[in-house]
């Protein structure tokens, strides 16, 4: 092999003042991050995921959501490594000609897509109405937190079909693949902002008679900038850790509908809709339609909650 | 405490004694893949609805097992004039509800199946006359002879006048309605059962009706219905014993429920033809990229898809060798013809023909598909939707269950579609009721009923010319050349994209008796079930 020449990078001028990332390898997060080994590797697997995800065109032989490239000829054949295995198909094909494992990562960039904008889209309702609620009080934090106590008796999933059933009905036909990942995106979002606004509501409760908020207040700051610049930072800790896990519970509760049957259509499966469509070919013996799907959402599931139950432990200074 | 446990042993025992006891083993459990959406029986023309339906309805006539037409609540009848039919009513016949069945109910339900809303118009025709002569007897007077006449009857339900009239159901319910009707809940029939609660989509328990007019030929005390739509839950169902019939086996699990020990499968050819259609009708398609002009109004588009679809492809691979490539609309048991083959898979020719129409960038079109009512409906419509991508006709599939689709695609709905699949069984069990039915002229004003079911709006005169001399010529063998003649036309035109006719496949389990007829209507009155 020929040897590359690597540049010297020690020296260079951020020995000064070290910069973020040098502070984050030098912070307790990380330190506690690297004496746990289950995370470093759930941190590793979430990753892969992610990337896989993302640069799932160049890894697939094929593209799964274009009917054009399926060839029925190709149909249920068994994965690789058994008698009947054919390249290029690894894990095998289902009974479309689909390749299981182009599907998955497709499948995979849909679940962690509608997980990530569900999250973010249930994050900004709920910190926006928790900062609200806990900052102003009285009638407006008594509306807000009984609307949320309402939603809370009720399982999210519930809220996601019934958002679900409503979009599909007001819409009808003219909800295409594209449209019914939006109405996914909300029907999550709408359903998981709750625990947000109410973990803000009370961190807000604590933070606004410290004296900072008074001296703000003071100065003749107006509320949504107090809110946003002075209290929020001062909650992001439980944040980070609730939108950790509800990651995953939006990527389960969009595999969910779709496995219920009302999410990705079979056209356009996610994770969710592969395990539906491979759950009809278990008794035939087909088992590899249902089994990698499920494996995929299986460890993805497992290593996000990995994560955020580390993080849970990392950021709570009383389990230090 | 061990008098306690002595007292709980003895409360175990006795509650497993119960459940053994012999009584429950009269219970028959059956789960269709589809739901029964309506009770009210002119909501919707399909076989597995009609056949649930015909347990507590019935027709002047009756098919017995073999098919055959054989008398119901008409003891007998006879056509003293071509076109005048008599019919003799049987006496002593009681609805549900104990009122007596008389002329006024056939007068009744003639009326209302006619009427707007009804899926079952083209049972009776328009310009009939039905006339009570007494209590027990009742004319209909025709405007051209229809040697066929009862031939559409055994699905033709009888209701009670009184009994509609009373409940505000004279009308019937579409079956695109949103709000259920009184009809469309209860019911109020003269046949075997009764149903004694209907939770539409969740279970519907039947009981034996004990006044029913036949001697019963089944044993059983009550039979419960549950859809289950998933087919591999319909399947453990069955082997795990907690149904004991199952419609339909989904093709890959057959062997699987026949290695079996306790559960077996009926198998059979099944008259019902799958077809795509194609609206060829409108000017411009409600759900297509193409404006200002139909596309499926040029011949050669429609032959075009004709050409892309590899029928033996779809049933090697989605119908595992369980179904019958098909050239006509109907299946052979219904006309034989050795005079026609299907045209021949050919993608290159069908590129050709777009481009010679002046598609060939393609064009995109939505198509309907039910994904609960035929044997692996949706995936044919996605194998489907692959191979005309492969001409560059971009397909939005829309599939789904059946109650849905129905609603949308059929005549009451107002044929909204642009591409579709269905599959049809000619309840005359002859092919004149598919020339009229499906590829007759709709809107024609001399027969408002003909083209009822026709969703691709196929019309040509000259077929229906054809399709007319069928209805009334006497002789067997000019019949057939003139049915002959009338499917020459069609598919010169290329009316449809007949697919298949699908393989019966009823999972029944080992301790019940059953009776499989071809149409696939699973009739449990013929049912017995052994005590366990």
């Amino acid at each position: 092999m020929s040897e590359a020449v690597v540049p010297h990078t020690t020296g260079k001028p951020n020995a000064a003042a070290p910069g973020w990332f040098r502070r984050t390898l030098d912070g307790d997060l990380f330190y506690s991050f690297r004496r746990s080994r289950i995370t470093m590797i759930a941190a590793g697997v979430t990753l892969l995921f992610f990337l896989v995800a993302i640069f799932a065109p160049l890894l697939s032989v094929q593209n799964p959501f274009d009917p054009a490239q399926l060839q029925l000829m190709n149909s249920r054949i068994s994965p690789l490594w058994t008698a009947d295995g054919q390249s290029p198909f690894l894990l095998g094909t289902d009974e479309q000609g689909r390749d299981v494992l182009s599907a998955i990562l497709y499948g995979l960039r849909i679940s962690l897509l509608v997980g990530v904008l569900g999250v973010v889209l249930s994050g900004a309702l709920g910190i926006l109405l928790g900062l609200t609620a806990g900052y102003f009080g009285g009638a407006i934090d008594g509306l807000i937190m009984r609307i949320a106590d309402v939603q809370l008796s009720f399982p999210a999933i519930l809220i996601a079909l019934l958002i679900n059933g409503v979009a599909k009905s007001v819409f009808g036909n003219k909800l295409d693949e594209t449209s019914m990942l939006a109405v996914l995106v909300f029907a999550i979002g709408l359903s998981f902002w709750v625990q947000y606004a109410r973990t803000v509501r009370g961190s807000v409760l604590v933070e606004k008679n410290k004296d900072y908020v008074a001296a703000a207040q003071l100065i003749g700051l107006p509320a949504p900038v107090i809110m946003l610049r002075h209290v929020l930072p001062n909650t992001t800790g439980p944040i980070l850790v609730i939108a950790t896990i509800n990651l995953a519970l939006a990527i389960i509760t969009e595999a969910t509908l779709s496995f219920l049957g009302s999410g990705m259509p079979e056209t356009m499966p996610s994770l969710g809709t592969l395990i539906r469509i491979g759950n009809g070919y278990l008794f035939a013996g087909e088992w590899w339609i249902v089994a990698f799907p499920g494996i995929a959402l299986a460890a993805l599931i497992l290593s996000i909650n990995l994560l955020g139950d580390w993080l849970r432990d990392a950021l709570n200074p009383k389990l230090r | 405490m061990s008098v306690g446990r002595s007292l709980f042993a003895a409360t175990l025992a006795g509650a497993l004694a119960l459940t053994v006891s012999p009584a429950s083993s009269q219970t028959l459990r059956y789960a269709n893949q589809g739901e029964l959406k309506s009770l009210d029986p002119y909501t919707l023309n399909e076989s597995t609805t009609s056949a649930h339906l015909g347990h507590v309805y019935e027709g002047l006539v009756a098919r017995g097992k073999d098919l055959k037409i054989i008398p119901a609540l008409a003891e007998s009848w006879e056509t003293p004039e071509p076109t005048r039919w008599r019919f003799h009513l049987r006496k002593g016949v009681k609805f549900h509800n104990g009122d007596p069945f008389t002329a006024d109910d056939v007068v009744f339900s003639a009326e209302r199946v006619r009427a707007k809303g009804s899926n079952f118009q083209s049972r009776v025709p328009a310009d009939a006359k039905v006339i009570k002569v007494d209590d027990y007897t009742v004319d209909f007077v025709l405007s051209s002879p229809n040697p066929i006449l009862t031939a559409l009857w055994a699905t033709w339900y009888i209701m009670d006048k009184k009994w509609a009239e009373a409940n505000d159901a004279v009308a019937p319910t579409p079956a695109a309605a949103t709000t259920p009707s009184y009809a469309s809940l209860h019911e109020n029939g003269t046949g075997a059962f009764m149903i004694e609660s209907h939770q539409p989509g969740v279970k519907t328990v039947f009981k034996p009706n004990p006044n029913w007019w036949r001697k019963p030929e089944h044993n059983l005390k009550e039979i419960v219905f549950t859809p289950i739509a998933n087919p591999a839950t319909r399947v453990a169902a069955l082997l795990s014993g907690e149904v004991d019939v199952i419609e339909p086996v989904p093709v890959q699990d057959i062997e699987r429920v026949k290695a079996s020990p306790n559960a077996t499968v009926l198998t059979g050819p099944e008259l019902r033809t799958i077809f795509v259609g194609m609206d060829q009708l409108r000017d411009e398609l409600l759900y297509s990229n193409v404006k200002g002009k139909n596309p499926f109004k040029d011949v050669r588009v429609r032959e075009a898809v004709y050409r892309a679809i590899d029928i033996e492809l779809i049933k090697n691979r989605v119908m595992r060798g369980l179904s019958t490539p098909s050239a006509l609309m109907v299946a052979p048991e219904i006309f034989a013809s050795k005079d026609f083959t299907r045209p021949k898979f050919d993608p290159d020719a069908a590129k050709k023909l777009l481009a010679d129409a002046g598609y060939a960038e393609g064009f995109e079109v939505t198509m309907d598909c039910p994904n609960d009512r035929y044997v692996n409906d949706a995936a044919i419509c996605q194998a489907i939707v692959g191979m005309l991508a492969r001409i560059n006709i971009k397909v939005d599939l829309l599939a789904q269950p059946k109650a849905q689709y129905f609603a949308k695609v059929l005549k009451p709905g107002g044929y909204k579609t642009s591409l579709f699949m269905l599959g049809w069984t000619p309840d005359t069990l002859d092919s004149q009721n598919v020339l009229h039915d499906i590829m007759g002229c709709r809107d024609d004003p001399k027969d408002p009923n003909r083209g009822e079911a026709n969703l691709a709006g196929y019309c040509n005169n000259q077929f229906d010319e054809l399709a007319d001399k069928v209805l009334v010529e006497p002789d067997a063998t000019k019949r057939n050349e003139l049915i002959k003649q009338a499917f020459e036309v069609s598919m010169k035109d290329w009316a449809y994209v007949p697919l298949h006719q699908q393989a019966l496949a009823w999972g029944v389990s080992k301790k019940v008796k059953l009776t499989q007829r071809a149409d696939n209507m699973v009739m449990l009155y013929w049912a017995t079930k052994e005590g366990e």
